[in-house]
């Protein structure tokens, strides 16, 4: 390094670019308005002959940054795909021929629309340099798993399995958690039609078996800091005593507690010993061991149980989980077995609001019926005692009618409250009406797990009903804190089966993690990503909006309120870099010039070519990848875009939309995910903190006395294939009614 | 409603299942509807049903054994077959529902003056005589079955449409005195007699 | 074509001046047509229809299909059996089905056919078919359309399949929800299928047209109603209590319901015989209670060459 960029432009005639464009004409664009030292054009870039022309320009250091005019940069990654070189891609494939007719009176548009990419390649590798990878890399490998039921065995077991160290901390004095207490558990396996062992047993002795998993049992996490490839922990024995250790990862796996029945009188509970919650059903399938389950007023052989559904939960009742917790349909069906297997005449009536057997449970469930388990939709309201038997009172719902049946036992499917530790966003955010939501939920002593030493506080973000944030439709692990990684009950209410599942993705997540980290690159969804932010110190106000806008905790301040990069943690979503204000952040390959550059380097036709030129700024994780499929599909759009995909909708920075109007352009649509508690950024705030920002684009479009409709902000999701070409076209129409933007020529 | 259906003792039992179950045609199905509904709604004659067939199976699951077996709701079945093949859960609905109407009818228990219940009677007697169904006394049989004065109102208010398959030449009026049947009617008797009792004995019906 | 032979189950309303006489008067023809044997089952008895179950109970049901079958089995060996009537077809398949689901039943059954003589001749592996069967599977629409001399151009047929030729068993690769042979089979004799009839599979009512005739006549009336609501000039159904109820209650619900229905009903056998070249009478309609002039128009018209 050290020596002057020398830019190379590779122009490919393939996948009839050559017959479509004028490539001749691109290469001369390259040339003369792009200044590129290099312009070659190929028949077939990414064959071996193309890519040996590359190399060897690259070999000899004719170019040290290339820049590829072919197809889109999601395809032919592996071809292109260069080491100590800076990389731009221009997407003439999908992005222009491919979503234009191929007519003679398109033809001049499409050419503009190529031509009009070149240029922008041209400028933005210009401002690219080649990322040097994190300095600040940690490369401790070990995977700390907190909590030590079924989730936490299984990701212990699972990344051993793969070679990692592990250290697996447990709060009580026994591994199995919450399964350690059942008699069975529902099916996992064909025919899916008898409960089944708990394999508890068998996992605590796979743990113990594993020389690579250290238990600590009676111990808590009391301090965690660090990063990936670099935490601190400290393990807090009950005994007293704290022992200090280094891990790369972490998972948690916590689990859920039982919902307090003590809350639902009006069902019995506590009133009776006679009515118990699943929990209590299974000590006493326990005690009885196959035999006959006994009452535990008297010890009568119980003849005949009700199974309650949803007790305090799927309500909105106060005190009660407005969740369903997905398990408990299923627990029931087992527990009715449990009797009908010990005695078929023994009656069992399961009253449900509506029967939910996820995974295989259906077969299950029929199962049950053939065992003849009664099935009754219904709602119960009360259980009472009277005449030495229970009465359960509920209304038949099939038959609308109200039912008072005596039984001998009451067993309440209650529902899973998640052991998340502390609601660090309760009072920030809170509005009134979940503060009053709050106080009518069940309170739990809230201990923090983690005890994390992050300026966003002790533990991992909530997202509903205290479950765990976690990215719950396409990276269901992630946590908004890099390297820490959640999975089972405490992310979501679920069964064995799915949290064995979870437990061992969550395992290959911190496997990827720690990898990453030692390599210096980013972990998903940018994964191996070497670029990192920096900052101008000099231009910096210490506003602190990117320390507390940055979703993952992976910017602290100095005493002087400078921005203290934690580049370990980081996700390069961008995000500090579209909130600074005064534009000082900035990643090697991707910066306010990079992009910026790129808008302003468009042939602007002017204001009586009645050619407009509409800016898309596409996130890179769903709207540019559903313009591309769009392009696949041969969906024609309006050759009057010109899009720049962006990190994240968030890294997006207001100065680029303000610039884009200053140029000319006459609309800018902005390309984001769902954003809201259903969100599907991948960077879970991105989009969002994006929405808010562009509200503010309303007062710079008044000053500039522009149309409101000239700035959109949308929300796509990478299955839009159809619909993204529709918007553009649609908001193509909408430009066309109310016009010109003014600023163009100035 | 009967004193046996409201007895607490009963309700959300096996017991009445297990009868069913023993007893009717496909009643080993009855504990496999998951209620949805399907069947009501696809029923044409739906809306004429007290209980459509979902809420009969919940009835037998219920204990309401004298409500299930009295109520004219399966004798509202047309034999369509459309609730068979949208179950779900493949239940031979018509069947059970069949089932469930001969069971009462057995037990003595079906509604005495339910056209369709009567009429099956007719129409069986009138097979089980010869083999083969002789239209004429079948209809005849039906218009009469009321007693005389009521036959030749209905007769009367029919005349049009028996003119009409008369004249088509799809009406045979001397085989209300004639009928040939099957050949072997005395064996088809013996064969009858003979199923019968079995199926009495399989059921614990015998008399 | 070589001729084909099968073991025939023609069943109670086809007897002679029976309510499906005319039927079975053009299912002959057709026949004739295309070279098919129809070998009657010696002394068949009733199927018991979907009336017998409530007096005759599970197994005596079953001994009288069973009857049939042996009966089948034993004078027409190695013939499939094939009815014209949908509850004759039901009928017997669904016994056959039924014996071989449950060893006790056709223990049961075998000791009831002793009693006839015939407890050793079911076997219950001969194939049990719908004529329409026949027709689509050993003939297929092209070959169906070959013998076919005259068109029935320029006629609308609202195809009812109603419910027991299309369920529980139906036609094989046809929807219980939407079956498309009997369009089929009018457009290959040249006629005009209605594809939007959306009463093609609604029940008639079946045997409660007796004992329920006012319920029976509110679908009647639907499925009439719906054939004029789409233009149709006739009916067009496979299966013989469908053509009875449609047909000769239009009558009653006419006064009923103050309607003017004057549809005529017919069987696919007749459109084939006539676009065959048979006459009127060859093709059953002179049994029509509802005449259907532009078939009989067409039956009339000498053949061009």
């Amino acid at each position: 390094m050290g020596q002057a960029n020398r830019v190379g432009v590779y122009i490919c005639r393939g996948c009839g670019l050559g017959d479509r464009l004028d490539t001749a004409q691109l290469a001369q664009v390259a040339d003369r308005e792009g200044k590129a030292d290099i312009v070659r054009e190929h028949e077939f870039l990414c064959s071996e002959s193309g890519v040996a022309m590359i190399k060897q320009d690259v070999a000899s250091e004719a170019a040290t940054h290339v820049m590829i005019a072919a197809c889109s940069r999601r395809s032919k990654t592996d071809a292109f795909n260069f080491e100590n070189v800076a990389l731009g891609r221009t997407n003439l494939r999908e992005g222009v021929i491919w979503v234009r007719p191929d007519t003679d009176e398109a033809r001049e548009t499409t050419q503009e629309m190529a031509a009009d990419y070149v240029r922008m390649g041209c400028a933005e590798i210009k401002h690219m340099q080649v990322p040097k990878g994190n300095p600040d890399r940690g490369s401790n490998k070990r995977v700390l798993v907190v909590g030590g039921g079924v989730s936490g065995m299984t990701a212990a077991i699972e990344a051993a399995k793969t070679g990692y160290e592990v250290l697996l901390v447990e709060k009580t004095g026994v591994l199995g958690g919450m399964t350690g207490a059942l008699y069975k558990r529902v099916p996992y396996a064909e025919p899916y039609g008898d409960p089944q062992d708990t394999g508890v047993s068998a996992l605590i002795e796979a743990v113990d078996a594993d020389k690579r998993i250290s238990v600590f049992l009676n111990s808590t996490i009391s301090r965690t800091s660090g990063a990936p490839g670099q935490f601190s922990v400290d393990i807090a024995k009950e005994s007293g005593g704290t022992q200090t250790e280094n891990v790369g990862a972490i998972i948690m796996a916590s689990g859920f507690s039982n919902y307090d029945a003590n809350q639902l009188p009006e069902l019995g509970f506590g009133k009776t010993p006679d009515v118990v919650d699943q929990l209590g059903l299974e000590q006493l399938a326990k005690a009885a061991d196959g035999g006959v389950i006994q009452r535990p007023s008297d010890g009568k052989a119980v003849t005949s149980v009700t199974f309650v559904q949803c007790a305090g939960q799927r309500s909105d009742k106060p005190g009660h989980l407005p969740y369903c917790s997905g398990h408990c349909c299923n627990t029931s069906i087992k527990q009715a077995m449990y009797f009908k297997d010990a005695n078929p005449d023994i009656d069992t009536n399961i009253i449900y609001m509506d029967l939910r057997t996820p995974g295989n449970g259906e077969d299950f469930y029929r199962s049950g019926q053939r065992k003849r388990v009664t099935f009754t939709k219904g709602v119960v309201e009360e259980v009472g005692v009277a005449n030495g038997s229970l009465q359960v009172k509920f209304k038949d719902l099939i038959l609308n009618e109200d039912v008072v049946a005596d039984t001998d036992l009451v067993v309440l499917a209650t529902g899973q409250v998640a052991n998340s530790g502390v609601d660090i966003d309760a009072d920030a955010q809170a509005t009134q009406e979940d503060k009053e939501a709050k106080v009518n939920q069940i309170k739990i002593p809230v201990e923090s797990i983690l005890n994390l030493q992050y300026r966003q506080g002790p533990d991992i973000p909530h997202l509903r009903h205290g479950f765990n944030d976690s990215h719950f439709i396409c990276f269901p692990y992630e946590t908004r804190r890099s390297g820490i990684y959640s999975c089972g009950p405490v992310r979501r209410p679920m069964d064995i089966a799915q949290a064995t599942e979870d437990a061992t993705g969550a395992a290959l997540k911190a496997i990827q993690a720690v990898t990453n980290a030692s390599l210096g690159r980013a972990v998903h969804p940018r994964s191996g990503d070497l670029s990192f932010p920096t900052f101008r110190r000099e231009g910096c106000t210490q506003c602190k909006r990117c320390t507390v806008e940055c979703p993952f905790g992976a910017i602290d301040e100095d005493e002087q309120s400078y921005p203290v990069f934690n580049e370990s943690r980081c996700r390069r979503c961008g995000t500090c870099m579209g909130a600074c204000p005064v534009r000082v952040i900035s990643f090697e390959n991707y910066s306010i010039d990079t992009v910026g550059s790129q808008l302003k380097a468009v042939d602007m036709p002017d204001e009586f070519d009645e050619k407009p030129r509409i800016l898309v700024l596409a996130c890179e994780n769903d709207a540019y990848p559903a313009l591309d499929a769009a392009g696949m599909n041969r969906l024609e759009y309006s050759a009057f875009v010109r899009t720049i995909p962006v990190r994240c909708l968030g890294s997006v920075s207001n100065i680029w939309v303000t610039d884009a109007l200053n140029a000319g352009y006459d609309g800018v649509m902005l390309m984001g995910c769902k954003r809201g508690d259903d969100y599907q950024c991948h960077f879970v705030k991105g989009s969002e903190l994006a929405h808010d920002r562009m509200t503010k684009i309303d007062d710079t479009l008044q000053t500039l006395s522009l149309e409101r409709e000239r700035v959109q902000v949308y929300e796509i999701a990478i299955t839009d294939i159809q619909r993204v070409p529709e918007l553009i076209n649609d908001y193509a129409v909408k430009i066309d009614e109310i016009g010109m933007n003014p600023f163009k020529g100035f | 409603m009967a004193d046996s259906d409201t007895a607490m003792v009963e309700r959300y039992r096996n017991s009445f299942l297990n009868e069913v179950e023993a007893n009717v045609e496909e009643g080993d199905w009855v504990k496999m509807c998951i209620q949805c509904g399907v069947c009501s709604g696809s029923c044409p004659f739906g809306p004429h049903w007290e209980h459509p067939p979902q809420e009969l199976f919940m009835m037998i699951r219920a204990g309401k054994r004298e409500a299930v077996l009295s109520t004219d709701s399966m004798w509202m079945c047309t034999s369509c077959y459309n609730c068979i093949v949208r179950c779900p859960r493949e239940i031979p609905i018509t069947h059970i529902m069949h089932g469930l109407a001969n069971y009462a009818h057995r037990l003595g228990i079906a509604p005495k003056m339910n056209p369709t219940r009567r009429f099956a009677k007719l129409f069986w007697d009138n097979i089980a005589q010869k083999g083969r169904v002789n239209e004429m006394r079948l209809s005849v049989g039906l218009y009469f079955m009321d007693g005389l004065a009521s036959g030749i109102k209905k007769s009367m208010e029919m005349a049009s449409t028996g003119w009409g398959m008369f004249r088509a030449k799809r009406m045979n009026p001397p085989t209300l005195f004639v009928h040939k049947g099957c050949k072997d009617s005395e064996g088809i008797r013996k064969m009858l007699k003979k199923a019968q009792e079995i199926e009495d004995r399989r059921k614990g019906l015998t008399v | 074509m070589a001729k084909k032979e099968y073991s025939f189950y023609p069943g109670c309303t086809s007897e002679r001046r029976a309510s499906a006489s005319n039927y079975m008067v053009s299912v002959e023809s057709m026949c004739n047509k295309l070279d098919v044997k129809l070998n009657e089952i010696p002394d068949w008895n009733c199927c018991t229809a979907s009336i017998g179950y409530a007096e005759g109970g599970e197994l005596p049901r079953h001994a009288l299909n069973a009857r049939n079958i042996a009966l089948s089995e034993k004078h027409n060996n190695g013939q499939d059996i094939v009815a014209t009537c949908a509850a004759c077809w039901l009928g017997a398949k669904e016994t056959q089905q039924r014996l071989s689901a449950s060893d006790q039943l056709l223990s049961d059954t075998k000791e009831a056919l002793k009693e006839a003589g015939l407890a050793i001749d079911y076997t219950g592996d001969v194939p049990i078919r719908h004529m329409v069967e026949v027709l689509l599977e050993d003939f297929g629409y092209e070959e169906l359309a070959k013998p076919a001399i005259k068109s029935l151009e320029g006629i609308k047929f609202a195809g009812y399949v109603g419910c027991q030729t299309n369920r529980p068993f139906g036609i094989d690769g046809e929807s219980f929800e939407n079956p498309r042979y009997l369009d089929k089979l009018v457009e290959t004799v040249g006629g005009q299928a209605i594809e939007e009839y959306d009463q093609k599979v609604t029940c008639c009512g079946g045997a409660l047209a007796f004992s329920e005739p006012e319920k029976s006549q509110e679908q009647i009336k639907d499925i009439v109603e719906s054939a004029y609501d789409h233009g149709a000039d006739m009916i067009v159904t496979p299966c013989p209590v469908c053509q009875m109820n449609v047909e000769i209650y239009q009558d009653s619900i006419n006064k009923n319901y103050k309607t003017k229905f004057n549809m005529p009903v017919t069987y696919y056998s007749q459109l084939m015989t006539v676009a065959y070249g048979g006459s009127a009478k060859e093709a059953g309609l002179d049994g029509q209670v509802i005449r259907a002039k532009q078939l009989e128009d067409i039956a009339a018209k000498p053949v061009k060459k």
